[in-house]
């Protein structure tokens, strides 16, 4: 069974003259296969150190991380990351952007296109193959940058806020496009979002982050993507009463951690 | 007393203090903003003009600077008889060939070397420190150096402007390498790629907007150092031409010969701006 696992993660960053800053603090976490596991929290909790020691590039103060029993010792293609932005490369095409993966591993012209295409199709990009990057909408350079990590066939996806700079509409569009790709791929994700909304709606398990130090406070297990799947109307989804009832529950939480913060 | 920032009144001060209105297509306040060309076609015209004025009306002697048509006849002497034995074109052609080949030469070592400051504290610290000491002196300064040497053949010339042209390059270069984001870097490495593929597929194009700018400063020192490198036992070549001619107090040739020299900079650095609009498209839009 795929599987990654976080064991006693801690991330201490050192600040001269000062006690280090300890940003991570005994992180145990396990995604399974076909997991959305999503990363909720106010600023400063670690979400994305956590994610960076995932995609290998940070090294934890102690513990580990492993996939699939590997032990993770730096970035590697079975770990796959969407940025939230400036992660796509101008002077390339959208063909070639989503190819760019494949271009690094060695693959060679035909292949790359090939694959790339296939990915450009699960995204919906196919008027845009020979578009310049820089001349799409925020929406559509994020489908280019989930395209591309799924070429190299990751065994997780690394989401670090990818729908943050979107304006509303296009967000919960592209909500859904992820849920699709996710559906059809059956790759784990580890998500990082800051709306509780978002974080719901997508996860099959959502976990809650503390800061300072940054830890993981509560977890809980969600319906709601499966759901989605079932009905198809995520908006229905969005306004139950049981959706709103866990999205006040969370949000108190997360506030309750902003006011313990600003009470230190 | 008047409120300096009265909307109303008239005069010079007046109008720079008014608020400006705002224009239909235009972003109110934006720095700059407006056609400047037809400004600086008028001052050009401008300028000959007050140049011919003064030499025409006889308030400056043509000694100390020589009418437009005394420089336009200036050029088609030499361009019918050429100057000291060697054609215009020969000239031209001499000072080019010196200015571009230490132009190339200093891209070819300036960007790799650029790179490597930017990429490795070991290069860094190699090549920072003489790079910044040589940088700032004069290649005058450093001409005689030159020619005991390496003599007084056009190795020395090409070296003394390759040094010139070669700091901004090596700079431009190492500040370029800034302009990966690090998500790019990072989106490459996390798809297996070696630091060379890193340096190559995502470090280099992302620096090319600061290279191309590089070039234009780059060529800019070169063709101020020409001068300096022609001084040197030199029979031919632009700078040489004035050097010359001014030991002759030959005015028209001295401007003559600045002219040209400006022209062809001025062409050039046209040249990489076209190519660069070819090459980098998204500069400053990635």
């Amino acid at each position: 069974m795929t599987a990654l696992a976080i064991k006693n993660a801690s991330v201490y960053y050192p600040v001269p003259g000062k006690q280090p800053v300890h940003a991570l603090q005994s992180i145990n976490l396990e995604i399974h296969e076909k997991d959305f596991v999503v990363a909720l929290g106010a600023s400063g909790c670690g979400k994305s150190t956590l994610l960076n020691l995932i995609a290998g590039f940070m090294a934890p103060s102690e513990g580990e991380i492993s996939l699939n029993g590997e032990v993770v010792t730096g970035p590697g293609a079975d770990r796959s990351v969407v940025f939230q932005k400036h992660a796509l490369l101008p002077w390339l095409n959208v063909l070639d952007n989503v190819a760019f993966g494949l271009k690094i591993q060695g693959h060679g012209k035909v292949k790359r296109e090939g694959i790339a295409r296939e990915f450009i199709k699960l995204l919906g990009l196919e008027q845009f193959e020979q578009s310049a990057t820089y001349e799409l909408s925020g929406g559509m350079q994020q489908r280019v940058g989930i395209a591309r990590a799924l070429t190299s066939d990751p065994a997780i996806l690394l989401m670090d806020e990818p729908l943050g700079a979107l304006d509303a509409l296009t967000r919960e569009r592209a909500q859904e496009l992820i849920l699709k790709v996710w559906r059809d791929t059956g790759k784990m994700v580890f998500f990082i979002t800051h709306s509780v909304e978002e974080a719901l709606f997508m996860g099959t398990k959502l976990i809650v982050m503390s800061p300072r130090p940054g830890r993981i406070s509560h977890v809980f297990d969600l319906p709601f993507s499966q759901r989605y799947f079932e009905t198809g109307n995520a908006r229905a989804i969005k306004a139950s009463s049981e959706f709103i009832e866990l999205r006040e529950k969370i949000l108190q939480i997360i506030f309750a951690d902003e006011a313990g913060a600003h009470d230190e | 007393m008047s409120d300096n920032r009265s909307t109303t009144g008239k005069g010079i001060k007046a109008s720079w203090m008014k608020a400006k209105p705002a224009k239909p297509g235009e972003i109110y306040g934006v720095p700059g903003q407006g056609e400047s060309l037809k400004i600086s076609v008028v001052v050009i015209f401008g300028l000959i003009f007050v140049w011919w004025l003064v030499t025409y009306a006889g308030y400056i002697k043509p000694l100390f600077l020589p009418s437009p048509m005394g420089v336009i006849d200036a050029f088609l002497v030499i361009l019918r008889d050429g100057f000291t034995g060697a054609s215009f074109w020969e000239h031209t052609w001499v000072s080019t060939l010196r200015v571009f080949s230490a132009f190339l030469l200093a891209c070819i070592v300036g960007i790799p070397l650029g790179i490597a400051m930017g990429m490795s504290p070991i290069a860094r610290g190699i090549f920072d420190p003489p790079i910044e000491f040589y940088r700032p002196i004069p290649p005058l300064a450093y001409l005689p150096l030159m020619i005991i040497w390496f003599g007084i053949d056009e190795l020395s010339k090409v070296l003394l402007i390759f040094l010139s042209v070669l700091a901004p390059m090596a700079l431009g270069a190492r500040a370029g390498v800034k302009s990966a984001a690090i998500e790019q870097i990072h989106a490459a490495y996390s798809f297996g790629a070696t630091r060379w593929q890193v340096i190559r597929l995502v470090v280099l194009p992302s620096a090319m907007p600061e290279i191309f700018t590089a070039m234009r400063v780059g060529i800019g020192f070169g063709w101020t150092t020409l001068v300096a490198a022609e001084m040197v036992a030199a029979t031919s070549g632009l700078g040489y031409t004035v050097l010359s001619a001014s030991r002759f107090l030959q005015t028209p040739i001295v401007i003559m010969g600045i002219v040209v020299i400006a022209a062809i900079a001025y062409a050039f650095d046209h040249l990489v701006r076209f190519v660069e609009r070819r090459v980098v498209p998204w500069k400053g839009r990635g």
